[in-house]
């Protein structure tokens, strides 16, 4: 299990930019079918603020392959 | 005896104060379009702007900060304090909101105020969940955690059923006709429901006053080792910010998303996708959060014996697994292709009124009436102009549904069953991250990923859903896949790595 545990942790670290780069492309794409001023803003608050929760995800993943979670 | 005459007390100060919050924080969103229309009006780019701004600040950036600012003040000097502090934070916000004269009076004055006032019911109510359940917990004896602390659960899901019924009864009140009555409202009616709140606030104020410290604080105050700087010790060392991560991509996330999928997204869906009349599609909603209601209790006290982390996940995967399907069977229900009409009962109305241009505003109203009682109503309006540039001009027509008694029941069934899940993984979730957490910085520490969680990914559904069928407009279920991805990813993180502890006791 413990193993199981850790070699997912690389899926949460790749998952995070994954996230990021898909929220960003369609954040693109809609500001430039929609440009708004509605449009950008609303993007532009879902841009800012999953930032921060990718790179806790990478985090988390970080954590999980160097194996804190073994004993939780 | 006197134990629980006390356990009763704190739970009645603490939960009838979170959901006078929740009661505040909801009716600006039920009665989002009126106080647009009132602060915010479209055809001006910067009310517009700045209606956005407080739709989305309050919600999702601020909460989360409400989270840091009081929780690390509840680490620091107690937790009754400081969820007293954002109950008057919260009523005033709320009760000053409806006392804003409108934008024709006062111009932009009107929606910087409100967008303020938001700001702080945002930042209140980032502040006031993770001390009332912290204070709960922190009396509750160890075998009924769960139990104790699923009261308080119960608060957000009735604040959300207290601010539709005070909308729909203050909406059919003002008047003896009902359309006058509407009209009433959507002038001045619907800053009654702000005001009141000014009165449900003095009497939570009143008995939260009475209330002492939680026994557990007072311990730690007495005995000097309270936190001195809590946002460093939850979010700086490693050994609790793992925790904290794990509370939120774990549990959290998945909570928000199937909270606000059941509570939220319905609604929406039914109103806007299904068609279902204003009345109707609140009503409904109000059913099955009373009929649901009992069960964050059920599964809270549940939780105590068989510990938290199944029924929270068991809650996610029946979502993952069934969201498809119950939406679906919405939008069958609302189908009119699939009833028999009744074509002689069949009525159409027009009507005409001059505009101040001189043009002419022909009204046509169709009404369609089904065997199994649904009535379907199109509303399409003709412009012709005087002038004789553009002969006429026709609006797209305004579907409304109102469904017969045997479809309105099933509806409410649909809805009941998501109620369920929200019961099931919103219970136990307090009982869970209190034991997560150390005394001296618990407050800092379950107050930030539950409002990421909650309000971050639960609070960005509607909008992201919403979105999202704007975006492959061929499938009206697209916007399921938001809460569906959401709460897979939460649930495998959950099962991997969470712990099932029975009833753990809490650390000092």
């Amino acid at each position: 299990m413990n193993q199981l545990k850790k070699y997912a942790g690389i899926i949460w670290i790749l998952l995070g930019p994954l996230a990021m780069y898909y929220l960003i492309q369609t954040a693109a794409s809609q500001i430039l079918s929609k440009p708004g001023i509605d449009t950008k803003i609303q993007w532009a608050v879902f841009c800012i603020v999953f930032l921060p929760i990718a790179i806790g995800l990478m985090i988390f993943g970080y954590y999980a392959l160097k194996g804190e979670y073994d004993k939780v | 005896m006197n134990e629980t005459k006390t356990l009763r007390k704190v739970i009645t100060a603490s939960s009838l104060g979170t959901l006078i919050e929740w009661y505040d924080f909801y009716i600006f969103g039920s009665l989002a379009t009126v106080i647009a229309s009132q602060f915010f009006p479209k055809t001006n780019p910067t009310a517009a702007l700045l209606s956005t701004l407080a739709t989305f600040a309050a919600g999702f950036i601020v909460r989360p900060f409400g989270a840091l600012v009081f929780g690390r003040l509840g680490d620091l000097i107690g937790r009754k304090h400081t969820f007293l502090l954002t109950l008057v934070i919260m009523g005033g916000s709320t009760f000053a909101i409806g006392l804003i004269p409108g934008f024709d009076s006062i111009g932009y004055a009107a929606p910087i105020l409100v967008l303020l006032l938001r700001l702080l019911q945002g930042l209140a109510l980032g502040g006031e969940y993770g001390g009332a359940a912290t204070y709960v917990a922190e009396h509750a004896p160890e075998h009924k955690r769960g139990y104790y602390t699923s009261w308080i659960q119960t608060t957000a899901t009735l604040g959300l059923f207290v601010s539709l019924g005070v909308i729909l009864l203050t909406r059919h009140s003002l008047d003896a006709n009902a359309a006058k009555s509407i009209a009433k409202f959507n002038d001045w009616g619907w800053r009654i429901p702000f005001l009141v709140s000014i009165l449900l606030v003095i009497v939570s104020i009143y008995i939260r006053l009475k209330m002492k410290e939680s026994p557990l604080f007072t311990e730690l105050k007495a005995s000097g080792k309270t936190s001195v700087n809590p946002i460093k010790e939850s979010f700086g060392h490693k050994t609790n910010l793992k925790m904290v991560l794990l509370a939120l991509f774990g549990a959290t996330m998945g909570q928000g998303v199937v909270w606000y999928t059941g509570q939220f997204y319905a609604q929406s869906f039914i109103e806007n996708v299904c068609k279902i009349d204003f009345d109707q599609s609140r009503t409904l909603i109000i059913w099955a959060i009373l009929l649901g209601t009992p069960f964050f209790v059920v599964f809270g006290a549940w939780s105590d014996r068989v510990g938290r982390k199944w029924i929270m996940l068991g809650g996610m995967f029946l979502a993952i697994i069934s969201y498809q399907y119950l939406f679906g069977q919405l939008l069958k229900i609302a189908d009119p292709t699939n009833k028999v009409e009744l074509v002689e009962q069949k009525t159409v109305q027009h009507e005409r009124s001059i505009l101040k241009s001189n043009d002419t505003l022909v009204s046509h109203t169709t009404i369609h009436q089904f065997e199994n009682g649904m009535q379907l109503t199109e509303n399409t309006k003709d412009t012709l102009y005087s002038s004789g540039k553009h002969s006429i001009q026709s609006s797209t027509p305004i579907i409304t549904k109102k469904l017969g008694d045997t479809d309105y029941w099933k509806m409410v069934g649909i809805v009941f069953i998501m109620i369920i899940y929200v019961t099931m993984v919103y219970g136990p979730i307090a009982a869970f991250l209190v034991e997560l957490f150390p005394t001296k910085i618990r407050y800092t520490s379950m107050s930030l990923p539950y409002h990421i969680g909650n309000g971050v990914f639960g609070g960005l559904t509607p909008f992201i859903a919403t979105l999202l069928t704007t975006i492959y407009t061929n499938d009206k279920l697209a916007g399921l896949m938001y809460p569906i991805i959401v709460a897979a990813i939460c649930l495998v993180i959950g099962a991997l790595y969470i712990q099932n502890k029975i009833d753990p006791p809490i650390e000092v």
